[in-house]
């Protein structure tokens, strides 16, 4: 807290020096002409971070590569001015190009495995950015450059390590080895995109806080793009929410976080999970429309409880609030005026005490799993009892998903131990469970960009289980498939479609249905939102606890966010390094934590 | 790291290239599309076409029956009467052009899809049940592929003797092993995705997997493979013809005409100088639409990281 305070102070008192300022930016799909963004107009000073906030495909990664003038195939530029000290980028030619990028501007790309080249040593890369745009006078002086530049991000500098390879580092080193090369040449702004979105939050806090000192003590102008609230809130000075194309609230962040005048901003802020379990999780419901498919005049009134009939024609002009704060809203008065304390819902808490009686549904008993022939979960024991959640939470390589998939049966191999349902061993491979055994359990996977097949239509994905389990007319299935698409808020005229004509929220849903047309008893959900953004995160949470309430589901939630066990779990059990670190009731764990490393994810779980 | 994370296709991390509603056609009728694009491939299907429309057409116009003897062997062109003069006993070599595609090209299309067929199978169950069974199945393969082909059909053929269908199988058992590479490469990729473990967590039939799961997400590479392979196949067979073990004299056969007329290529080229041309023509085709397809494949991987 102390932290930001002098932070604030300082960008305060220090000369504001106007770095960066984008006006009017305008930019189309090539052929077609059609707008992905539009008048986007914003200003970065010295040593100052600007959060550039929305969800998919509102534009924002866009924006960010027109900093550097570069776009992506199928789209260009078509009006607008880039300036960096007063010299307007996208005026320039090739060469001119060739010496800023990488110089005075440079760019974080959000999944670094993919920008390293993978041939080269770092050291090498690291040194290739250096020479090509000529910092010092000498080799000596790079050397020490480099040197210099890898104790910023608190890499080892020695020869070693500057001889490996990037497969050779983890996410989060390769990340920072990205940031080391963006910060190389001293630039005067820097774009970095979703830098931590593939990344643990352990890994992410230290990146986020490399990020702020760098940007600090440097005097850079960051544009900090990302579709997650809670992670800008304590890098940004001030944060631009795009939706749909256009910036449509821009301001400080305590303006935006304590009074935002756009029914957007609001939205956006009340569905970031609370790690403090007093506010319930309340997403947006639809998604962010596409270019092409974007309605007139606000882009947001199908969404937005606001709506009033102008909305729809025509696009508000610029309010200002105050100096620096402005908002396209129409009734962007009456937004602001209202408290934001009335957004919040409070959680339900009923369910968070033990129950008198509990019936176990799953118990997995001194469990030892292998992964080939490397022991990775280390005598695990835990519970799930019925109609209650537990949540599994640990970094990548804890075991969490290793767990889940043991008692889904789809670890392929070794597996020591006791896994029963309702007090009788489980087969340990899913062929081998009874069919009313693999109905009654059913798992829900991370990614639905992977686990629909995207050559079935969604009724023929939604009839394989109906097939397996039961045995239905035609009429009967079809009435099913009906039913399971309501249950997750779904159109039953989508069963026609393709799982790619889907948003990635919906496609969730639409795995959810999938698991739910079985009738499950229990239901193993694995990182279920870890694709998604933030806003159809909290609406699949919703979902998920509404449906666990209802229907009076056992499940087993697995996720790397803490911030989100309270929001849908009463007992969690937190695991490290294929061992359960902590166990217990959610409330119990989270307020007070006993073991070292909760307290540590605890602590790195970035919150607003 | 020690968990076996998924970690899905990189393109994925970022937002997805499609817009919603709109379906995206299936990859490889993209593939397709992207190969029509290209100049080759538009050529190669038009040679292709040409050829197979004279193979097909050609009886019907041909001026004589095949077996006549139009004029004493060796004849050079008569423009009237016999436009490419007569082979080694007497018959119309233009007839016996006319006649003798479609042996090549039946027998060619019929062993790639053999070889398909075969191979297919082969690389979906080894590249999905890994383990014993792939490797087994896969170190058979390589000792198979360790033959040259015309060698290991030769050996069979002299074994059991020159029989159509006999030819036909071999041919295609020998391309199995290419095509089952191919085809479990892709295999191995697609068997790794969430679908499939969704379906085994329901408990559906393991060829129900492989065939309604897997294979339709593999086409495209196994599109580019049957170009190719009936490339190889047009010239094997052409191969076994000019050595005898195809069909049979009387029988209008190109690769059996080069074999027939090749003592008198000095005195009269052509009945042995049209059958290579077309034969080589019609391999220029095929290769050209294997060409194109295999081009837009990469293409369309680029674009979509879709494997």
């Amino acid at each position: 807290m102390e932290e930001q305070v002098t932070a604030q102070e300082t960008t305060a008192t220090a000369e504001r020096v106007l770095v960066l300022r984008v006006e009017g930016l305008r930019i189309v799909l090539d052929p077609s002409g059609v707008d992905i963004d539009d008048d986007v107009s914003m200003e970065i000073h010295r040593g100052e971070v600007l959060g550039l906030v929305g969800e998919s495909a509102s534009g924002k990664t866009t924006v960010g590569t027109s900093l550097l003038d570069y776009q992506r195939r199928g789209a260009k530029i078509a009006g607008g001015s880039v300036e960096i000290d007063g010299i307007d980028v996208l005026a320039m030619d090739a060469g001119a190009l060739r010496t800023i990028r990488g110089g005075a501007i440079s760019y974080v790309p959000q999944d670094s495995s993919a920008s390293l080249n993978p041939a080269l040593r770092i050291g090498t890369q690291l040194m290739e950015i250096l020479e090509v745009h000529g910092f010092g006078a000498s080799q000596a002086d790079r050397e020490a450059r480099l040197t210099q530049m890898m104790a910023e991000v608190l890499l080892p500098s020695d020869k070693q390590f500057l001889r490996r390879y990037p497969h050779q580092l983890s996410g989060g080193q390769q990340q920072r080895v990205a940031i080391a090369m963006a910060f190389a040449n001293r630039p005067k702004v820097i774009v970095l995109d979703e830098p931590t979105t593939a990344l643990d939050v352990t890994t992410q806090a230290h990146v986020l806080d490399t990020v702020r000192d760098l940007t600090r003590s440097y005097g850079v102008a960051a544009l900090y793009i990302t579709h997650d609230l809670a992670v800008v809130a304590n890098l940004a000075d001030r944060i631009a929410v795009m939706y749909a194309g256009k910036v449509v609230e821009i301001g400080t962040r305590d303006e935006l976080f304590d009074q935002g005048h756009h029914p957007y901003t609001r939205k956006l802020l009340a569905s970031i999970p609370d790690i403090t379990g007093e506010r319930a999780l309340r997403g947006i419901p639809g998604w962010a429309p596409r270019p092409g498919q974007r309605p007139p005049g606000c882009a947001f009134t199908p969404r937005c409880d606001w709506a009033v009939e102008k909305c729809s024609e025509a696009f508000p002009p610029v309010e200002a609030v105050s100096p620096g704060h402005q908002v396209r809203c129409w009734r962007y008065q009456e937004v602001g005026a209202q408290h934001t304390a009335t957004d919040i819902q409070l959680r339900d808490k009923s369910l968070s005490v033990p129950q008198a009686e509990e019936k176990q549904v799953i118990s997995v008993r001194n469990v030892v799993a292998y992964y080939q022939h490397k022991e990775t979960l280390h005598d695990i024991t835990a519970s799930l009892s019925e109609r209650r959640c537990l949540s599994l939470v640990g970094e990548s390589g804890s075991g969490k998903t290793t767990l889940a998939r043991c008692i889904a049966g789809l670890h392929p191999h070794r597996i020591v131990g006791d896994i029963e349902f309702m007090g009788k061993p489980l087969a340990r491979d899913a062929r081998g469970r009874s069919r009313a055994t693999r109905q009654a359990i059913q798992y829900i996977f991370q990614s639905p960009y992977s686990s629909l097949n995207p050559r079935k239509t969604i009724a023929q994905i939604l009839s394989q289980p109906l097939k397996v389990f039961f045995d239905l007319s035609r009429s009967e299935m079809e009435e099913r498939m009906v039913k399971a698409l309501e249950q997750v808020a779904l159109d039953s005229s989508l069963l026609s479609r393709y799982p790619d004509q889907l948003s990635g929220g919906e496609r969730q849903r639409l795995a959810i249905a999938r698991s739910l047309a079985a009738e499950p008893t229990v239901l193993i959900c694995d990182e279920v939102t870890s694709w998604l953004d933030v806003s159809v995160q909290a609406a699949i949470i919703e979902l998920l606890a509404a449906l666990q309430r209802d229907m009076g589901l056992s499940m087993l939630f697995v996720t790397h966010n803490l911030a989100l066990v309270r929001s849908i779990s009463q007992e969690v059990a937190v695991m490290n390094d294929g061992r359960i670190v902590e166990y217990g009731l959610v409330d119990a764990v989270l307020e007070d934590p006993q073991a070292d490393y909760t307290k540590k994810l605890l602590s790195d779980t970035p919150t607003v | 790291m020690s968990t076996p994370e998924i970690r899905v296709n990189d393109s994925e991390l970022v937002e997805p290239v499609v817009i919603q509603g709109e379906r995206r056609p299936s990859e490889w009728i993209m593939m397709l599309r992207e190969a029509w694009r290209m100049g080759r491939t538009k050529i190669g299907v038009g040679i292709f076409a040409a050829i197979v429309i004279l193979a097909v057409v050609g009886p019907w116009v041909a001026p004589y029956s095949p077996t006549e003897f139009v004029a004493p062997p060796y004849s050079s062109p008569d423009i009237p009467t016999t436009w490419l003069g007569s082979d080694y006993i007497g018959h119309d070599v233009l007839t016996r052009v006319l006649y003798g595609g479609r042996t090549v090209i039946v027998l060619a299309l019929a062993a790639t899809v053999i070889g398909l067929a075969l191979g297919v199978t082969l690389g979906l169950i080894t590249g999905y049940a890994r383990r014993w069974i792939d490797e087994s199945i896969m170190r058979i393969l390589d000792v198979v592929l360790a033959f040259p082909q015309i060698v290991l059909t030769l050996l069979f053929v002299s074994i059991l003797g020159p029989r159509l269908w006999l030819i036909v199988v071999i041919v295609g058992v020998s391309h199995a092993p290419r095509i089952a590479r191919v085809a479990r490469a892709a295999t191995l990729e697609v068997a790794q995705r969430d679908f499939v473990r969704a379906a085994e967590a329901f408990g559906i039939a393991r060829w129900k997997i492989l065939f309604n799961e897997i294979l339709p997400s593999i086409t495209s590479p196994l599109l580019v493979e049957f170009g190719l392979r009936l490339t190889y196949s047009i010239g094997l067979i052409a191969a076994l013809s000019f050595l005898g073990f195809g069909m049979q004299p009387p029988a209008a056969d190109w690769g059996l005409m080069i074999n027939e007329n090749r003592i008198g290529i000095v005195i009269q080229p052509w009945p042995v100088f049209v059958p290579v041309l077309l034969i080589g023509i019609l391999t220029i085709g095929t290769n050209l639409i294997a060409d194109g397809l295999g081009r837009a494949l990469i293409g369309i991987e680029r674009d979509t990281g879709v494997g």
